[in-house]
This record gives C-alpha cells, sequence and structure tokens, in this order.
C-alpha cells in the first residue's frame, strides 16, 4: 500500500515537471516550427521549406545585427570578467563592512528594474558627452555583466581554502606564480559560468540597449522590436533556431562531456 | 519482562548493495542497547528503520506488540538524536525544544515547565533564548537530546551523538548519557563505532559487521568471551593466532603448548586462538612458553606497548607496565583462563564476517 | 595590500556607470525642465492616467509573482529530491530558453494564444468554445509567469538544496507531518531563496513595457510603458525620471526585505 502511495506520488511529480517544462519549451518549440513553415502567416503552416534560412543569410540587415550582438555579448561578457574577477578576488579578502557596502553596491543593477538602469544609462552618457551608438550599448552590458560574474566567483572564492594559497607560497611560489598556479584553477569553473552567465544575459538583453544604443545601430533584439508592428519576417526565427540549437549542442557537449570523467 | 523492540527477518539494500541480511534483533525495556561495528556495518541502517526514515526491503519491524513497519516517523513513539545535532537554526533554544511539544498541542504552561525541566536536565539551565549559533557543540548536542526526551518517548535512538566532539567533552557526556538514561528509565538505542563508548555506557552490545550481527552480549561478555575473530579484533587491542586444539584444556601454538580452559573443541582440532595484548605476561625466557624478541617499545602512558618477535616470525602485541627493551629476549606466559579459543570459520558466508585483514 | 587594488577598476566602472547614472535620475526627477526644483515630477504619479497604470502594474505583478511563487516552490521542491544529475543540470534547464531571443519568445506567445493561434485550434479540436487570449490582462501575467520563472525557481532550489536532510528528519522525527514540516521548517529555512525569487519576479515585472506591449495589445498601459513613451515619444524625460524616482521606491523596499533577511547572499539566483 505504501509502495502504491509513493509511486503515485513519483507519477504525480513526474506529470508535473513535464508540464514546467512544456510550459517553459512551448513558445521554442513554436518559433522552431514556424521557421520552417512556407507561410509568413504566424497561425497557418504553409508546408516546409528551408526558404527562410536561405533568406536569412542574404538579409543584411539580420546579419548586421547579428554581428553587433555577437560582438557585443562576446566582448562585454570578456571584459566583464576580467574585471569582475579581480574585483572578487579584492572584495573577498576585504573586512566584512567594506565588503557589504561594495556587494550591496553590486546588487544594485542586477535588482534595478532594466528600465531605470537603462534610462540612467543614458542620461549619464548624454551627460557625459558620449554619444549613443556601440560603444554606449557595450558599456551599458559590460556593466549588469559584472554583477553576474562577481557572483559566480565569489562561492568558489570563499570554497578555496586560504591555506592552499599560503603552502603554495611556504613552497617558495610567488604570490602571482601562486595565483595562478593553485586559486585560479579552484574558481575557473566560476569564472566560466560568469563569463557564460554575462554572455547570456547580454545576447538575451533587450531594455537596456533599447535606451542605449542611439539611432543607425541595432542588435537582434532591437531589430526584432522594431519589426514587431510590421511583422516579423521568419528569417528571424530560422536565425534563432540555429543560435539555439548551435547553443543547445555546444552546452551539452561542454557541460556532460566532462561531468563524465568526474563521476567516478 | 517482553520485549520492547523486534526487528524480524529485516533485510535492506541500497542500489543492489545488501547492507542488512535478514538480521533479528530484540531490544528490551528500560535498557541501553549499542550498535557497535565499523563504517557500513549497518548499525547506522538499522537505526533509521527503527525511526522510521528507511523502509526495510524485507522483514518487520515491532514496537511494543505492533507491527510498525509502514508507520511514518512522526506517527513513532521514538525520538532520535541525530550525529550533527540537525537543530532548527532558524529557531531559538527554547523554540526548539518545544518543537514535538506544540506540533502535539500541548497548552503552553505545560511546555515551559517541560523547557525548563529539560534544560535543567542536561544542565543548561537559562538559555531558552540563545541562538543554535551561539552554543558549542556539546551544548548544541545538549539541545538536541533535550529536543528529543521532553516528548517522553519510550525509546531514544542516538545515532553517534558524541562523533563530532573532543576527547574529554565526549567523555563527560558518556557519564551525562548514562545519567540520564537512569533518571529517565527509558530504553536507549545507541549506535557508535567506538568500542571505549560502547563497554563504558551500554547494558547490552550489538557487534555488526557487513550487515549481520556477530555478537550480543553484556560488555564483559563481549569483551571477555568474543565469539568470532572479529569481534575478538574490534573490541579491545588482541592476538589471533591458528592454533591445533590437541585434546580438552590443551592447545598448541606455533609448537609451543599452552594449557586453556576450554573445551568441547575434539582433539587435534584447527582453532583460532585470541589472547589480549594486555593478557600477556612477559618472563624470563627459561620460564616462557614461548620465546622471542622484543622488537617495538613505545611508552602510551598507562602501559608499554611492545612488539615480541617469536622465531616463526609472528609479531605479539603486548600491553605491560613492566618494560622489555628492544632487542632483549624475553619470555611468553599466558593464564589458562586468558586463552580464548574459538573455531574456525566453517562456509565462506562466515568466512566473510571474519577478520579483514 | 596589492590584492585590494584589483577591486580598482571595478570601483571606477560603479561609480561612473551604477552611482552617477542614479543620482542622474534623480537630478532629473526632482527637476523641471529649466533646472529648477520641483516635487511635481513625483507628484504626477497621482494624476489618473498615471496612477491607473502604476496600479495596475502593481496587480498584474502581484499576482504574477503570487503564481510564480506556487508553481516554483514545489517544483523547487521535486527537483531538490530528484537530485536531478547535478546542480548545473537544474540552471541548464532554466537558463536554455534565454538563449531564444526573449521578445522572440513572448511573441511565439501571440501565435499559441491568438483568435485562430494554437491553444484555441486545440479548443476547437475537442469542441470546446474558442477563447479569447491575446490582449488580456491574462496575456500578460502568462508572459510574466513564462519569462520570470527561472528567477524564482533558481533562488528557491539553491536554498533548498543547502538544507540538511537531518533538519527534515528530526521534524520527522518530533511528530511534525508533511504540513507541518513544510510551513514550520523548510518554508523558514528557505526564506532567503523565496524573497531574493520574489523580487527577482516583482521588480521587472512591475516594471516592464515590452510584455505588455506585445501580448497586451495597445489599450494597457502599465507604469513601465508610460515611462518608456516619455523618453522615447514624449520626450519629456524630467516626468520620465520622476515617474522612474517612484518605481525605485517600491526597488528599494525590495531591496531592504532582501538585506533583512539574506545577511549571506545565500539567496542568489546564480
Amino acid at each position: 500500500m505504501k509502495k502504491t502511495k509513493n509511486t503515485l506520488k513519483r507519477i504525480l511529480e513526474d506529470f508535473y515537471l513535464v508540464l514546467i517544462m512544456v510550459f517553459l519549451y512551448a513558445p521554442i518549440a513554436t518559433l522552431m516550427v514556424l521557421s520552417f513553415s512556407n507561410s509568413k502567416s504566424r497561425t497557418q503552416w504553409g508546408g516546409f521549406t528551408l526558404r527562410w534560412y536561405g533568406e536569412m543569410f542574404e538579409s543584411a540587415t539580420i546579419m548586421t545585427a547579428l554581428q553587433n550582438t555577437l560582438v557585443i555579448a562576446f566582448a562585454s561578457a570578456l571584459i566583464a570578467t576580467v574585471i569582475g574577477t579581480a574585483a572578487a578576488i579584492a572584495i573577498n579578502s576585504m573586512k566584512p563592512l567594506s565588503r557589504s557596502i561594495i556587494m550591496g553596491i553590486t546588487n544594485i543593477p542586477m535588482l534595478n528594474a532594466d528600465i531605470v538602469t537603462g534610462i540612467s544609462l543614458m542620461l549619464a552618457f548624454i551627460a557625459f558627452g558620449i554619444s549613443l551608438g556601440f560603444k554606449t550599448i557595450l558599456i551599458a552590458h559590460i556593466t549588469f555583466n559584472i554583477p553576474y560574474v562577481i557572483l559566480s566567483v565569489m562561492p568558489k572564492l570563499k570554497q578555496t581554502s586560504k591555506s592552499v594559497y599560503e603552502a603554495a607560497m611556504d613552497l617558495g611560489a610567488s604570490p602571482l606564480y601562486a595565483f595562478f598556479r593553485v586559486v585560479f584553477p579552484d574558481i575557473l569553473p566560476g569564472v566560466l559560468s560568469g563569463f557564460l552567465l554575462a554572455f547570456t544575459m547580454s545576447l538575451d538583453d533587450f531594455i537596456i540597449t533599447h535606451f542605449t544604443k542611439g539611432a543607425g545601430i541595432n542588435t537582434l533584439s532591437t531589430l526584432i522590436y522594431s519589426e514587431v508592428r510590421r511583422g516579423i519576417k521568419p528569417s528571424m526565427y530560422a536565425l534563432s533556431t540555429i543560435i539555439f540549437a548551435a547553443v543547445l549542442t555546444l552546452l551539452i557537449i561542454t557541460n556532460f562531456a566532462p561531468q563524465k570523467k568526474f563521476e567516478k | 519482562m517482553g520485549s520492547l523492540i523486534d526487528l524480524i527477518n529485516v533485510s535492506k539494500s541500497f542500489d543492489g548493495t545488501l547492507v542488512l541480511d535478514d538480521l533479528n534483533l530484540s531490544v528490551k525495556e528500560n535498557t541501553f542497547v549499542t550498535l557497535l561495528g565499523p563504517s557500513g556495518c549497518g548499525k547506522t541502517t538499522t537505526l533509521r528503520i527503527i525511526g522510521g526514515f528507511e523502509h526495510a526491503d524485507t522483514g518487520k519491524v515491532i514496537f511494543d506488540g505492533q507491527d510498525i513497519s509502514n508507520l511514518p516517523p512522526n506517527k513513532r513513539q521514538l525520538n532520535t538524536v541525530f550525529q550533527k545535532y540537525a537543530l532548527f537554526t532558524h529557531m531559538n533554544i527554547a523554540e526548539n525544544i518545544a518543537f514535538g511539544l506544540k506540533i502535539r498541542n500541548k497548552p503552553r504552561a505545560y511546555i515551559q515547565d517541560k523547557i525548563r525541566y529539560a534544560l535543567k536536565l542536561v544542565n543548561l539551565d537559562g538559555f531558552e533564548n540563545r541562538s543554535v549559533d551561539s552554543l558549542s557543540g556539546g551544548q548544541q548536542q545538549r539541545i538536541a537530546i533535550a529536543r528529543a526526551i521532553v516528548n517522553e518517548p519510550r525509546v531514544l535512538l542516538l545515532d553517534e551523538p558524541l562523533g563530532a566532539l573532543d576527547l574529554k567533552l565526549r567523555q563527560d557526556m558518556q557519564y551525562e548519557l548514562i545519567r540520564l538514561k537512569n533518571e529517565l528509565g527509558i530504553t536507549f538505542i545507541y549506535v557508535t563505532h567506538d568500542q571505549e563508548e560502547a563497554l563504558t555506557m551500554s547494558d547490552t552490545i550489538v557487534v555488526m559487521n557487513q550487515g549481520y550481527i556477530q555478537q550480543m552480549g553484556t560488555p564483559e561478555q563481549i569483551y571477555n568471551e568474543p565469539e568470532n575473530a572479529f569481534v575478538a579484533d574490534f573490541i579491545g587491542e588482541s592476538n589471533i593466532v591458528h592454533g591445533t586444539m590437541i585434546r580438552d584444556e590443551l592447545v598448541e601454538i606455533f609448537g609451543a603448548r599452552f594449557a586453556c580452559v576450554d573445551k568441547g573443541f575434539g582433539t587435534n582440532a584447527p582453532v583460532d586462538v585470541v589472547i589480549r595484548a594486555e593478557d600477556i605476561d612477559l618472563v624470563s625466557p627459561e620460564e616462557g612458553t614461548l620465546t622471542g624478541v622484543c622488537t617495538h617499545l613505545i611508552f602510551k602512558g598507562v602501559h608499554y606497548e611492545m612488539e615480541v618477535t617469536t622465531p616463526d616470525g609472528f609479531e605479539w602485541l603486548v600491553h605491560s607496565t613492566d618494560m622489555c627493551p628492544v632487542g632483549q629476549a624475553v619470555g611468553i606466559h599466558v593464564d589458562p583462563f586468558d586463552i580464548q579459543i574459538m573455531n574456525k570459520p566453517e562456509s565462506e558466508d562466515e568466512e566473510a564476517v571474519g577478520v579483514n585483514e | 595590500m596589492s590584492k585590494k587594488l584589483l577591486s580598482g577598476p571595478y570601483l571606477i566602472w560603479m561609480a561612473g556607470f551604477t552611482v552617477i547614472p542614479l543620482i542622474l535620475i534623480l537630478y532629473y526627477g526632482l527637476t523641471d525642465r529649466s533646472g529648477a526644483f520641483t516635487m511635481a515630477n513625483v507628484v504626477s504619479i497621482a494624476t489618473a492616467e498615471h496612477a491607473k497604470a502604476l496600479w495596475l502594474s502593481m496587480g498584474l505583478s502581484l499576482v504574477s509573482t503570487v503564481i510564480c511563487l506556487v508553481l516554483a516552490y514545489p517544483l523547487a521542491m521535486i527537483l531538490r529530491k530528484r537530485n536531478v544529475g547535478k546542480g548545473s543540470f537544474v540552471v541548464f534547464i532554466f537558463i536554455l530558453p534565454m538563449w531564444m531571443n526573449f521578445l522572440l519568445r513572448t511573441l511565439a506567445w501571440q501565435t499559441l494564444l491568438e483568435r485562430n493561434g494554437v491553444i484555441n485550434g486545440i479548443l476547437t479540436a475537442l469542441r470546446l468554445p474558442t477563447q479569447s487570449l491575446i490582449n488580456t490582462p491574462g496575456a500578460i501575467i502568462l508572459g510574466m509567469v513564462y519569462n520570470f520563472l527561472p528567477f524564482m525557481v533558481l533562488p528557491i532550489y539553491n536554498v533548498l538544496c543547502k538544507i540538511d536532510d537531518n533538519t527534515i528528519y528530526a521534524a520527522q522525527d518530533l511528530g511534525a507531518d508533511f504540513w507541518q514540516t513544510l510551513f514550520r521548517i523548510w518554508f523558514p529555512l528557505s526564506l532567503p531563496g523565496v524573497i531574493s525569487g520574489i523580487t527577482m519576479v516583482f521588480v521587472p515585472a512591475l516594471t516592464t513595457f515590452v510584455i505588455s506591449n506585445l501580448l497586451g495589445g495597445s489599450k494597457i498601459l502599465l507604469i513601465g510603458n508610460v515611462i518608456e513613451q516619455e523618453f522615447t515619444r514624449g520626450s519629456n524625460w524630467h516626468l520620465g525620471s520622476g515617474l522612474s524616482l517612484v518605481l525605485m521606491v517600491f526597488i528599494l523596499a525590495s531591496m531592504a526585505l532582501i538585506a533583512k533577511y539574506d545577511k549571506n547572499g545565500e539567496g542568489t539566483a546564480f
């Protein structure tokens, strides 16, 4: 009797998990289906076609926006990772009071509304006399990416025992050498996940880009937003499908291949 | 007096590994029972099955004549003291202790009384409003005990409760636990891998290994009359050697004949012989039944620990207050009643439960 | 110590691009076009149009937050119990959708919700009456829950994973049944994660203008839409900043809440 009750519970739980997964992934599946539909209508299936994939590569607007998006995501994630990792190391060695003040400021861009962050940055760029464009998007993205890096690296730093670093120095390593050979490998997973998170957030951002981009430059997000009224070209779905599939493959390889090794 | 808890033919495996194999155990009311064994012997699993946190694959748990095998933990009339205390960090001490009573909807005044009583019992009067984090390990352990006993369980289950404490504190707590058990008059089932703890506190010790009960008895029985090589090796420090039972009350070890008190093993039968390290008397070579050379000497405080190597290469472990310098020839003498004879394991099954080394 | 110097670039960056911009909003919000001090921008929240937008935003984001919490808590409990592979796998599942553009994902709900969209198609096939789903407050709530659910699940999941099994066993051992354990042990111990999740859902939901634009049609105006329009169309930046200040009051309140319950930073999502 106990067993059947537990099995029933398990089935219900599985059902719930599946339901949430459907909810999360239904729109994504929809977009993927639409990218193969030979019809501009978003509700009618017009037969299978690869036409949108072809058009996508021919569209200069899409390709430029894609390039902007990727360059900004990569550059902002990289710069944020360098600044953020350095900051995390410094913060970790600070006294509790200054640490909590700085962590409080770090939390601002994470907790603040995107719209307020976007507007405030726009006001600042104009006040500083920086003309809105590629530069300002990049700065804005770095700004909201740094906290993600810090919050990814901090827990790993806390786990790394201080004595390991001290042991390395005791064995004759210089502080810099000790850091890169002993501490850095330990926090590397945090640094990488921080970078990946920053990259993802940058890629997915619309609101802050919307306020800081100025005229004449588009990322994929802002391009899509400007097309909403006119109707989105299905080649946009095609592009998203390719990006999603590529990332999925990449993440499966990087996430699950090394884990196998560590399992035993 | 009947038994309070009975485990009947209990088996349990995790991921295909058998942890308990057809275990039968019966615990009497108002006794201090210790499950003793190395890690992985199944002692904690046994306790968790009694507590209701694991369910046996087969077999039954009987509590006071009733089958409670399928009863969830919250419906069982027993309480557990967990290894790492498992106090509720979001509550203060009084709230921790009151938890079980509030669940049972006891009146406020009753709960207040109980908290005061329990804190007094564990010598922590006035700790009501302290936070869990402000307590030392030993204090947290006392609170964990107080939290369990206010519910007036008929059985208290303790899972290596002293494991995280330092040596001195551990000894103090051993006396506290004995006192508590006597004051409360309830059954304690205690799990430990520490033989000294088990010998100090228990009425009954259950020695377990690899899912089997090896021996069950009073501390004296377990210590003085181990039933097999595993128990002998696990409790105290012993020399276990191969011997031949020449006839009743005479055993041959490494060609030397020792008088003993055991009978009924037949003639010229191979046996295991157990001699405790402290039961070996070092005498002059002429007086010894066996002779050897002292090869190792350490001062241990209460006694010296020595190794005496006999010509056949066996290193005898000897505890003695008399010192024998390294390199000196020495005789070994053992009183007949200090020699313990055991049958050699016959089946492979028994072999599996024997000494690992 | 040289280690402290490592925080230099970060501190300069934060000062220049987080602190100063916020001060600028304060400045704009409290001045008029001539630069004179005024409370008019802030007080304008009380005008019928703005108050209605704020009221609606509060209502919708509150409902979305509650739905997210109700959906996420059992989900996080199940995920903890299953211990699905490793923690990273759970994060993986909830972060992955973000690689499909946020706007497109939300737009896809248009396809699903439209009068002749997928969901109504299924309803018709089942011979049930079709529903008008798109351009309703309900559609906006759905969009909010869809977009922000991961931000509720992850912090709660992370906090739940840190709770020792023995604490739960101890509660059961002391006689607590499932619901008593849930409300007296699980919930209080996971409060940092819950608070963090609530903030991470409530703040973006309260201030969104995109979801209401895409799923609410043009008739439903949220406070985010009002502010956005002041900056992109109406171009009264002072008014927009003033309204942003009002929003920030709510955000600061949530941050204070977090600081109170989450002293060790345990409740962060990632």
